[in-house]
Order: structure tokens, then sequence, then C-alpha cells
């Protein structure tokens, strides 16, 4: 089990170094920062200057060492466009981005296991074709469109819900929280659903097949035989069953879900990272922007490897097959 | 004479398709004596399953039972309520299925399957059915049970995961066990190990036994009775030296001759000519007329009832007084 572990987290290093390739090459095909950053007026010195203050003029093979070294500790230099430490711009805005993102998926996970396992249980019910109905729109519309049209009928129309922004937030340590106020919890209703109403439909259709396909299974005829409840074959057999995958997708999703929540954030002028990111890309401020894509990576890393870990312990044949492999 | 344990009077199952209903099961009869073991044999598609099936209330829609009359010591069982059945299933009539590597869920450990099925049935403390659940797993013959009963099915052979499922049909004492197939899927060595386990509780313990096989050593070595369905109808049924050494019906004939002997005589087995028809294409008549080299005019449009013949019962019109004298 440790050195299943121990692998995997090799290989994970092999993909972050693989990413900051990329992220470090960003700095090399987009174009001249110094140009960006510098007025029509600034001399050929001052260029220079400004191209050795920030070590630009050292050989590629060094700038990417300590492009790698500096990322390894949370160092990705300075931003072009604020002047200030890319780190802390991040830092700064990932609370934000992290809560949308927790929320957003524990209302996909509840909602979708939810109605998937219901749609599955009661097929022919008319409440299953109002789900379907729905996670057809949730699966069909664009996120944008979703958000806006929310932003009309529950800020504009009905005045119940704010138009944008996190609400009040409570400052512990260096982590800003919107749940604890009132206005904050609010503000996060629309962001949330916005942002997870894909992932839902995606649970709920995933949960609904799995679930329908387990029931077939000869133990779940064998358990019928045994002359179990209902309920303790549905619920307890059945259900346990169906949510090994449904924990791969929502946890690899979870990974999307921060991805994806750049367009949620843009239409809610929501404070997070992904706003963060937009506004990088308008300005060409390519620290922010290799910085950002190392993150998410990051991120999808250690979800894999969390969830890997995690199937191990929900499947007990997983268990003994990696113990003995090893 | 005692009341018969099981008491299956013209049962008939159909199934609805898009094409019409089909008839699995037509009128099929047969009781089950305390401590009897009952064969049940026929070619694939036979109604072997169904009727098993059928007896423990898990037929699957689309199909459903149309008529006949199911008792379980004289209680009539194919009309409860649904919940009603699920009582008895598991603490009257246990089920054996045929493959016992997809019948154990394999998430969780034998024994809390165990635990549970037990504590669904009877009133006892999880310590107490852990008790007898480790008592059931000895009675089962599988080794060290005080440690392999916090095993996962998968660190289970496939023998020992099918005495698993045996100890998980017997352990509320029912009267009644159906074993569909239940050494199809296992090697020869284990086959004969299953057999005498599923014998020896049936005499322990007096359950009846209803063991659906297409396999004719497994129905000599193990049943007193055997019935020999064809094409959702019973053929033939009595006792079983009687069946093999003499059968009546000439499908049962067939099926006997079909047996290798160990004697080795080079003959070439004897083959039925043709397959079972399919549910949706039963010919009028004997539905084994166009495969019996017996076959007369009479066949071609009567369906052969049961007639007794000592301890036999033969659905054949060859051994009807009536049409004996039309078909010489």
């Amino acid at each position: 089990m440790l050195a299943f572990t121990l692998r995997r987290a090799i290989q994970a290093i092999g993909v972050m170094i693989a990413v900051g390739v990329i992220a470090f090459s960003m700095f090399r095909f987009a174009g001249d920062p110094v140009s960006q950053m510098v007025g029509m007026d600034t001399s050929g010195a001052e260029r220079a200057a400004i191209r050795k203050s920030l070590g630009l003029d050292d050989p590629v093979v060094v700038q990417f060492g300590r492009y790698i070294g500096n990322a390894a500790q949370f160092k990705f230099g300075v931003s072009y466009q604020f002047r200030l430490p890319v780190t802390d711009l991040l830092m700064e805005r990932m609370p934000a981005t992290l809560e949308l993102a927790v929320c957003a998926t524990i209302f996909a996970m509840v909602c979708g296991i939810l109605m998937g396992v219901y749609s599955a249980l009661r097929r022919d019910s008319w409440l299953t074709h109002i789900f379907q109905a729905v996670s057809l729109i949730g699966i069909s519309l664009p996120t944008f469109l979703i958000g806006i049209l929310m932003i009309y009928l529950f800020s504009v129309t009905l005045g119940w819900l704010p138009s944008f922004g996190r609400g009040d937030v409570v400052h512990i340590g260096w982590w800003t929280t919107g749940l604890l106020t009132l206005s904050g919890l609010k503000a996060l209703i629309m962001p949330s659903i916005t942002l997870g109403l894909f992932q839902m439909t995606l649970i709920m259709r995933l949960v609904r097949a799995e679930m329908l396909e387990v029931l077939r299974t000869d133990y779940i005829r064998f358990a019928r035989a045994r002359g179990l409840t209902t309920r303790a074959i549905h619920f307890g057999h059945a259900l346990r069953n169906t949510l090994i995958p449904v924990i791969t997708v929502a946890g690899l999703q979870f990974g999307s879900v921060i991805a994806f929540a750049i367009i949620t954030e843009t239409v809610f002028q929501w404070p997070g990272m992904g706003l963060l990111f937009v506004q990088a890309v308008q300005n060409v401020d390519i620290p922010i922007m290799a910085a950002y894509l190392m993150m998410v990576s990051l991120i999808f890393v250690t979800i894999n490897l969390v969830v890997d870990i995690l199937y191990t312990i929900v499947d007990p044949r997983l268990r003994s097959t990696v113990s003995r492999a090893h | 004479m005692t009341e018969p344990v099981l008491s299956v009077r013209n049962l008939q199952v159909e199934f609805a398709s898009r094409r019409g209903t089909l008839r699995a099961i037509d009128g099929v009869s047969f009781d089950i004596a305390k401590g009897e073991v009952l064969g049940v044999v026929g070619e694939s598609g036979a109604g072997k399953s169904v009727t098993g099936l059928s007896v423990i209330g898990l037929i699957d829609p689309p199909g459903r039972i149309a008529g006949g009359e199911i008792r379980l010591a004289g209680l009539r069982i194919d009309n409860l309520p649904p919940e009603e059945m699920r009582r008895i299933r598991g603490k009257r009539i246990g089920m054996i299925f045929q493959d016992p590597l997809t019948s154990l869920n394999p998430l969780y450990k034998v024994g809390d399957q165990i635990v549970e099925t037990i504590r669904t049935h009877l009133d006892l403390s999880e310590t107490a059915a852990r008790r007898r659940a480790i008592d059931l797993l000895a009675e089962v013959g599988i080794p060290a049970p005080d440690k392999r009963i916090d095993g996962y099915p998968h660190e289970f052979s496939g023998g020992m995961r099918q005495r698993v499922v045996i100890a998980l049909a017997i352990c509320a004492e029912p009267e009644l066990i159906i074993a569909d197939e239940p050494t199809t899927a296992l090697d020869v060595s284990v086959q004969a190990q299953i057999i005498s386990l599923i014998k020896r509780l049936g005499r322990d313990h007096g359950t009846a036994v209803m063991l659906v096989t297409h396999d004719m050593g497994v129905i000599a070595e193990t049943s007193d009775r055997v019935a020999v369905m064809y094409a959702g109808r019973v053929a033939e049924i009595g006792p079983v030296q009687d069946v093999v050494r003499n059968p009546l019906h000439p499908y049962a004939k067939g099926l006997m001759g079909a047996i290798p002997t160990l004697a080795g005589d080079d003959k070439r087995l004897v083959q039925i000519p043709g397959s079972m028809p399919r549910l949706s294409a039963i010919p009028r008549g004997c539905s084994f007329n166009p495969r019996c080299a017996s076959a007369f005019d009479r066949c071609r449009v009567d369906r052969p009832e049961p007639l007794s013949r000592g301890a036999q019962s033969v659905a054949c019109h060859l051994y009807d007084p009536v049409s004996a004298e039309t078909a010489a």
C-alpha cells in the first residue's frame, strides 16, 4: 500500500515537471514581455536593464531550472500587470475559487446521486421524467447562459439573490470565507448551481446507468433470493457498488470544476483565480497564466492520486491485488 | 401420507413479448416430500430454471405466473403479496444459483453477508448471528471458518464460494432448497464434493431439495425422484432408478441413451435428432412429435396428458390404451 502510494506520487511529480515545461515555454512563445510592460518611448538601455532585472537574458536552461526551482517553492515571479508576487495574488484569490468549487461539487454529488438513484429505482415515475428533462437541459445548455438566466430571474426580476461578488467575507488567518455571513451564503447559491449543474447531470446519468447495471447482476438476484429487504438490497448492496465509478468521475471532475470556474467567475464577477486568469489573458500577464496552469495541474494530479487511494479503500479487491503486486 | 413440502399444480408461466405472449411453462405439476431430492433435467430452455424461479417468486417482468398453484407445506405462495413472499425467501426456501463467482457481493466480507441474511430472518444479536455464521461455514466444509468469515469473496476459490452460497441458502433452516445448476460452473472434482454436501444437508436437516441440472450423472447420484422436462412441460416423472433404467417417454429414452458409460463399448452415443422448438413455435399436439421416432397421427393433433405407469408418470400417447389400438 505504501509502495503503491509512493509510486503514484513519483509519477505525479513527473507529470508536474512536464507541465512546468509547457508553462515555462509560454514565456518564450507569447511575445516579448518587456515590450508589453514598457511604453513606446523607453530607451534600449532601459529595456535591457529591465530584461536583466527579470533574468530574461540568461540561457534558456538556466531560466527553466530557476523557474522550476522557484515553482517548487510556490514562487512564480512577479505579475507584469500588478507588479506584485503572483503567489500572493493567487493565494488571495484561491479561497474564493475553492469555496465555490467545493460547494458546486457537493451540490452536484448530493443532487446527482439522489436523482440518479431515484430515477433508476422508479423508472416510470413522472418525477423521473422531470429529472431526465432537467439533466438534458443541464448537459446541453452552456454554463454562462444558465448563469445569466438565473441572474435575470433571481436577481433582476425577483431580487432575491445578489447578481455579483462574494458578499461579506470573514478573514480566518490568510483564508477569507463567505460561508459565515448571510450575504456570503446568498452570494454563493447561484454561482454554485451554475458551476455544478453540468457535473450534477453527469453524476445523475452515471449513477442511474450504473445502478440499473448493478441491479441486473447475479449477486443482487441472489440477495433477493436470500429474502433481504428491498431497502437493504438497493441501499446496502446496489448503491455501494454503484458509487465506485461515481467516486472516480466526481473526483476527476473536481479538477474541471476548478478549471470551468473561469466562466462562472466571469459571469458572476466572482473574485477568484479564474477571474484573475481571464484578466491576465487580456493583459498578456504571462507569470499569472503560467502559475495558474501549474496550480490547476497540481490540483488535477493531487485529485488523481487521492482518487486512486480512495478506490483501494472502497474496493477490497483492489486492496489485496495492490499489496500482492508489490 | 403427510403433506408434501412443495406442491406445484398445473403451473403456467408466460412472458409478454412484442410478438405476443410466450408460454415458457405450460401445465407443470410435481410434489417434493420432506427430505426428498427431486432432480429436474432437460435441455437448455426446457423451463427448468423458470420453474425454480417461479417457486421462489423471482420471475422478473415481463414474465408472470399465469395459472396453477404453488403450495409450500400447504400454504399457497404463488399469489402472496411481495413483502410476505420476501419473508419466505431465504427463510423457508433457500436458493443456490449456478455461478458462485458472481453470486456474492464482491464488496462485503462473506461473514457480513451471512450475518445480514441471518438477522433478516431470525431474531438474533450480532454476536449470536456471527457465531451461527461460523458454525454454518464449518458445516458446509470451509476450513478455519473463524478466520475465513472475515474474508472477501475474491479470496475464496470457486468451490469454496459455492459452499459459502450454500451456507447462505441454509442459514435460516429452510424447508426447501432450490439448487439451480449448482455444479455447472465448477470443475468435476469439486462438483462431486458440492453434490455430496447438498445431499448430506438435505438428509441431516430433512430439507426438501429441488435440483435443477442438465447433468444426468448428477441426478442419478443425488436424486430420489427425477422430472424430465421438455418445452415447458414435464415429459416423465418418477423414481430415479426407474426413469434411468427404464425410461418410458421417447424423449427420456433419448436422454438416457446419450449418457456415456464407463463400460466403454465403442458404440456411438444415441443422439436425438433436431433441436427443441422455440417458445414461439411450439408444434401442435405433443411438442416432441417432430423429433420422435415413434410419433403417429394422434401425436400431431392431441396434447398428451400425464398417465400413471406404476411409480412413473409419463405424458405420451404410446401409453394410452385408447391410442395404442389406433397406432397398432
